[in-house]
């Protein structure tokens, strides 16, 4: 190898690596577009949820099949990254097997290596067969139609492409291992197998036709897992780092538990304070933003809320397991999650584009992207998070919707505002007398 | 509770009756069930009667904090000047907000779904229940949202039904996977969004695949939902629904 390919390799690393920083700054950035919200008590709790939901799976085998085929793949990429890293020393240092000094200990990686990468190539057909020829209803649901249908192929077309260059990688290098009395710098390292039923393919080839192949399988596949980082970003896979800190910092009040308003938790004692003077004038903060009650956009979601809308990966079991939607409504809580990316992407981008400040695009995540239809469908019966492999809630989504338009724009059905009256009037959602509460006793 | 406090008593547990349970009709016999049971098993408890008003649960899920807030208020008040420590309550609803939106604004109880408190009771030994009327019965075990899911309780409810020697039967989603009766998140008070079926005729659905020959439900909106949803099926002749309360009750001939 002459230094060229090493410095070649060097700039190919920094371009990935660089242009994949630049976009995680970016999905940061955008993150804390959200309202804060504390999320830091409990790290033990926290620690748990993580390691058992993110690390351990835990949630993802609900559905047996999907979830068996989803370990694969997980263990597959987290294993199969090893290699990743003797192929970067490899890369830079112009070595070549650098961890071939292990030994057993390294037949016995190449083959886990190997085995795995067929598992996971088994794993991901599955996925496509399921998405692409049975069609599941979660993955034929119109919330995918279009670009979300076709990221989810391009992924599993990616993962096919990475595997096959790495089990070709191997067949070829073990094709020149094998030449009698031995070839270049083609040492005898590693146990294949895999592709040892591969290798074949080469018989007949010449030996310097073979390593040229080996060479180009060697440089698509760093390649690829390059630019595979990189389409993280515009994907639905970012799911695949951002479940651990989205576990992490996930609620852990009981599901039943909806937050408390404290803004409106001063106004309401202000109210029912007999000592306040009504006509007293509000005190002057010069630094006090007017606070609006519940979200129509972005800015006023929670920052966790947000990384939620980052890391869901469009599975759609929220989706599935929704009572409105099963029952044909527009509600889908996986849109709700999907809609808030696209629109919190949307102000990113007006705020690049601007110079770091957002100006106001008469648009918003209420009405643009959801509609208060898909909100009032809601039944906030918390199947959406219960189903979510990576504790996303939409549900928070939907009821800080509702908030903003019930208290800031009185627009809640005809019904609900009867029974709001009624609960003001006579303290029942029913047109009941106060007095009347316990007739139950002597009917 | 005031009749208790005026004779310087303090109850064993404070019944929150709800408004479900004040005033529907269907609703009202399962408060008179459970009345019954408390009767029969010594109880001392109390009820706020005309002092108690709705906990804002339905305002809050339809987004109007003020409401609740108001509400809630209102209510930890009078439960604290009764000094309210323990209540028991028939409606998940009620339940979920009394015991994990309440603490907050000030009111700090131990809250338990009748189910659990008639778990304890016969845990206690101060409940028997004879399997009666219901021996052998297939019985379905519809998850209230607000007891399941949002509280993790699933056990309490089906413990009782096997006390009374019948079959439980489980839907195909149950427990944590149960499909809500499509009354949650004020719906109960609205008309369904359109779509091409009824949450409760689904889930009435689910329910008849067990082939039951009762249906039994811990909430008042879930009971009519369930209640409604049979009657759309025109199974009404074969199939009741029945709250776990009244199950207990009418084994006991109470």
């Amino acid at each position: 190898m002459s230094y060229l390919d090493n410095i070649l390799f060097a700039i190919l690393l920094v371009i990935g690596f660089g242009y994949f920083y630049t976009n995680v700054k970016k999905i940061i950035r955008n993150i804390n577009l959200g309202t804060d919200v504390n999320r830091s008590d409990n790290p033990k709790a926290r620690g748990t949820n993580m390691a058992m939901i993110a690390l351990g799976q835990s949630k993802m085998v609900k559905r047996p099949i999907a979830g068996a085929l989803h370990i694969i793949v997980y263990v597959g990429f987290v294993i199969i990254n090893i290699e990743l890293l003797e192929i970067i020393i490899d890369g830079l240092f112009g070595t070549h097997r650098v961890f071939a000094f292990l030994g057993t200990t390294y037949d016995v990686l190449i083959a886990s290596f190997e085995i795995l990468a067929l598992l996971v190539l088994v794993a991901v057909i599955s996925f496509w067969i399921r998405r692409n020829i049975i069609k599941l209803k979660r993955f034929a649901n119109p919330d995918l139609t279009g670009a979300p249908k076709n990221d989810a192929n391009y992924i599993l077309y990616f993962e096919v492409v990475l595997m096959t260059l790495f089990l070709l990688m191997n067949a070829s290098d073990l094709h020149l291992q094998n030449v009698p009395g031995g070839f270049s710098h083609f040492i005898k390292a590693g146990s294949f197998p895999i592709s040892q039923f591969i290798e074949p393919l080469f018989n007949g080839m010449s030996n310097e036709l073979v390593m040229l192949l080996s060479e180009i399988f060697w440089w698509l596949h760093i390649t690829g897992i390059l630019i595979f980082m990189n389409y993280l970003y515009f994907s639905k896979h970012l799911h695949i780092l951002l479940a651990f800190p989205n576990t992490y910092f996930a609620n852990l009040n009981p599901q039943g538990q909806f937050d408390n308003l404290e803004s409106v938790t001063k106004e309401v004692k202000l109210m029912m304070d007999p000592n306040a003077d009504p006509f007293a004038a509000a005190p002057v903060d010069e630094n006090a933003v007017p606070s609006k009650f519940g979200a129509s956009d972005v800015q006023d979601l929670n920052w966790v809320q947000l990384l939620n809308a980052y890391t869901c990966t469009e599975c759609g079991r929220c989706t599935s397991s929704c009572p409105a939607n099963i029952t044909g409504k527009k509600l889908s809580p996986r849109k709700i999650m999907m809609d808030t990316r696209d629109r919190m992407e949307e102000v990113g981008k007006n705020i690049d584009a601007n110079k770091g400040i957002f100006i106001p695009d008469n648009k918003t995540l209420l009405n643009d992207y959801i509609t208060p239809e898909e909100l009032w469908a809601c039944t906030s019966c918390n199947a959406c998070v219960e189903e979510c492999p990576v504790n996303i809630s939409p549900l928070s989504i939907i009821m800080d919707m509702r908030r903003y338009l019930v208290m800031e724009q009185s627009a809640a059905p005809m019904p609900i505002n009867a029974m709001m009256t009624n609960i003001e009037n006579n303290g029942a959602p029913w047109q009941y007398n106060q007095q009347d509460r316990l007739n139950w006793k002597n009917e | 509770m005031a009749e208790m406090l005026a004779q310087g008593k303090q109850p064993e547990v404070l019944f929150w009756v709800g408004c479900a349970g004040s005033f529907d009709d269907r609703a009202k016999k399962i408060t008179k069930a459970f009345v019954r049971i408390l009767n029969r098993a010594n109880v001392s408890f109390a009820v706020l009667g005309t002092e108690e008003s709705c906990t804002g649960d339905p305002a809050k899920r339809a987004g109007n904090e003020f409401l609740f807030q108001m509400q809630a208020m209102m209510n930890i008040e009078v439960l604290n000047a009764y000094e309210a420590k323990k209540i028991v309550t028939a409606c998940p609803h009620c339940f979920n907000t009394l015991k994990n939106e309440y603490p907050e604004l000030g009111g700090k109880y131990e809250v338990v779904h009748h189910t659990e408190f008639l778990k304890s009771l016969l845990d206690d030994g101060r409940l028997t229940i004879e399997g009666g009327q219901f021996k052998g019965k297939r019985i379905t075990f519809h998850d209230p949202c607000y007891l399941g899911r949002a509280n993790n309780v699933y056990e309490a409810p089906r413990d009782l039904i096997l006390k009374l020697d019948a079959e439980l039967v489980e839907m195909k989603r149950s427990k944590a996977n149960g499909l809500c009766c499509g009354a949650g998140g004020a719906q109960m008070f609205k008309d369904a969004e359109p779509g091409n079926k009824e949450i409760n005729v689904e889930r009435t659905e689910d329910a008849l695949e067990t082939k039951p020959e009762i249906i039994a439900a811990g909430c008042p909106f879930c009971n009519t939902m369930m209640t409604d949803g049979i009657k759309n099926k025109e199974k009404e002749g074969e199939v009741k629904v029945m709250d776990i309360a009244e199950l207990i009750a009418n084994a006991q001939d109470l």
